[in-house]
């Protein structure tokens, strides 16, 4: 198929940006979309022109590294899936794309599509990790009871790659649906009871730091989440978080 | 601004239980707004507290507001946000900005003579010259004999439906009390409460409205 492609193409950080347009013959449905843009790349390093950046990383949807807002949805049109699962079967001979990197004032442009999500580094060191006693008298996980239902919960949590879809599909950009993921992850657990209280407080704090906005609950993330983390987490988060305000130390 | 919100709910619901009963029977809708407009403890704890829940929970919104558009400051080019969430979810800053307007509008024809009555003329028995008994009803059938008024409150209505369709759901989910158990329940009651009562509003308007014509 043939396709009309308009690029976010940005120098530096400090580049105002623009978008650019190019076509691209005997793209194949067959083809994922980072395929696709490694076919770009060639015809412009072919035409002598400087290949357009992108994150990427496993191209099998576990590493969270693809961050492509397209079409005005982050990871595209399809459900589920990050970008470099996105096949271009999605699209049809002789559409236009539009391919801009994510979008947040917590995640400021390096170059072209690719963007800078340490922030979500930064909160995750703010509260996202638990104390092991690590004497030798440690006690084996496997030997603490923890109910069926929690462990499904904190495990489905878990599955959040921290890709920041949640952030760019928001109007608001806010970061809860991550942060959530994180917080719940440890809450269900018995060994994240130790810093509950710290963990969220901490966490919450942190990415307000960045920047990011409030959540208004409009369910975008939810929806363009590529592991499906639910809104739920958000619930759970805003449970602790109160919880914790009101508690003593 | 989730904690206003349950509240404004909770007023929602007494101002219609009271208003409907203007349809059905003149002199229980005079006793009650007798009582509502004279009891002390309504006029002078709950009406300031009343009026506190909607300053804060606006002026809350337009914080909220500016502070979100700020957390995107370069806009994408291409924004299809009709595919992940409602248009209600995400314009509930304009479906508020008109239920504001309407308050304005609701004020000035009744809160405002309401209080002239009562604290500059010092009525408070609840009566009018000319009129047999309490006044309250024959205001309020004389206030919907304007077609433009009624289509005024007809309209900040639906818009009053559009803001808590989304809004009944997102105040239980901002305090945490929502999971998988209650979601759909709760999602329903929210739907339900969200048409029937501005459509109940809208009927009392519009009842008046063609009783008197």
């Amino acid at each position: 198929m043939k396709l009309t492609l308009k690029v976010w193409r940005q120098k530096s950080a400090s580049d105002k940006g623009r978008m650019e347009s190019y076509t691209l013959d005997n793209v194949s449905g067959h083809m994922s979309f980072l395929e696709m843009m490694d076919v770009l790349n060639e015809q412009l390093i072919s035409e002598r022109k400087e290949p357009v950046a992108f994150d990427h990383d496993c191209r099998e949807g576990i590493c969270g590294m693809c961050s492509m807002h397209i079409n005005g949805e982050p990871h595209g049109p399809d459900r589920g899936v990050t970008t470099c699962q996105l096949h271009m079967r999605k699209f049809n001979d002789g559409d236009t794309i539009y391919i801009e990197p994510f979008r947040a004032k917590g995640f400021p442009v390096i170059k072209d599509l690719v963007v800078d999500r340490s922030a979500f580094d930064r909160i995750q060191h703010a509260g996202g990790f638990i104390s092991v006693n690590t004497s030798g008298n440690t006690q084996d996980a496997n030997a603490i009871p923890v109910p069926k239902h929690d462990a499904d919960k904190a495990f489905d949590a878990a599955t959040c790659i921290g890709c920041g879809a949640c952030v760019a599909a928001c109007k608001n950009a806010s970061a809860m649906l991550f942060v959530s993921a994180k917080v719940s992850q440890f809450a269900l657990l018995p060994q994240g009871k130790v810093e509950a209280k710290r963990r969220v407080l901490n966490m919450v704090e942190q990415m307000d730091k960045e920047g990011f906005g409030n959540c208004t609950n409009t369910g975008a993330c939810e929806v363009e989440c590529p592991k499906g983390i639910s809104l739920e987490n958000i619930a759970r988060m805003n449970r602790e978080y109160l919880k914790a305000s009101l508690s003593s130390e | 601004m989730a904690l206003s919100a349950l509240f404004l709910l909770i007023f929602l619901l007494q101002h219609f239980a009271i208003n409907i009963t203007s349809v059905f029977r003149a002199d229980t809708f005079n006793e009650l707004s007798h009582f509502m407009g004279t009891n002390p403890i309504v006029q002078y704890v709950f009406q300031p507290i009343l009026i506190f829940g909607v300053i804060f929970h606006f002026t809350m919104g337009f914080i909220l507001e500016v502070r979100n558009k700020q957390s995107r400051d370069i806009r994408y080019v291409k924004y299809n946000g009709n595919a992940n969430a409602s248009w209600f979810s995400r314009n509930m800053i304009w479906s508020g900005l008109a239920i504001l307007a309407f308050l304005g509008l609701h004020f000035v024809d009744f809160w405002v003579p309401e209080i002239n009555t009562k604290f500059i003329e010092g009525n408070w028995e609840g009566t009018m010259a000319g009129i047999e008994g309490l006044r309250y009803h024959t205001e309020l059938v004389h206030k919907f004999e304007n077609p433009v008024r009624v289509a005024a409150y007809c309209i900040a209505f639906v818009f009053l439906a559009m803001h808590l369709l989304h809004g009944f759901t997102s105040s239980f989910q901002s305090l945490g009390a929502n999971n998988k158990y209650t979601r759909g329940a709760l999602r329903k009651f929210a739907v339900a409460y969200s048409i029937l009562i501005p459509a109940g509003f809208i009927i009392i308007a519009l009842y008046h409205h063609f009783n008197i014509h």
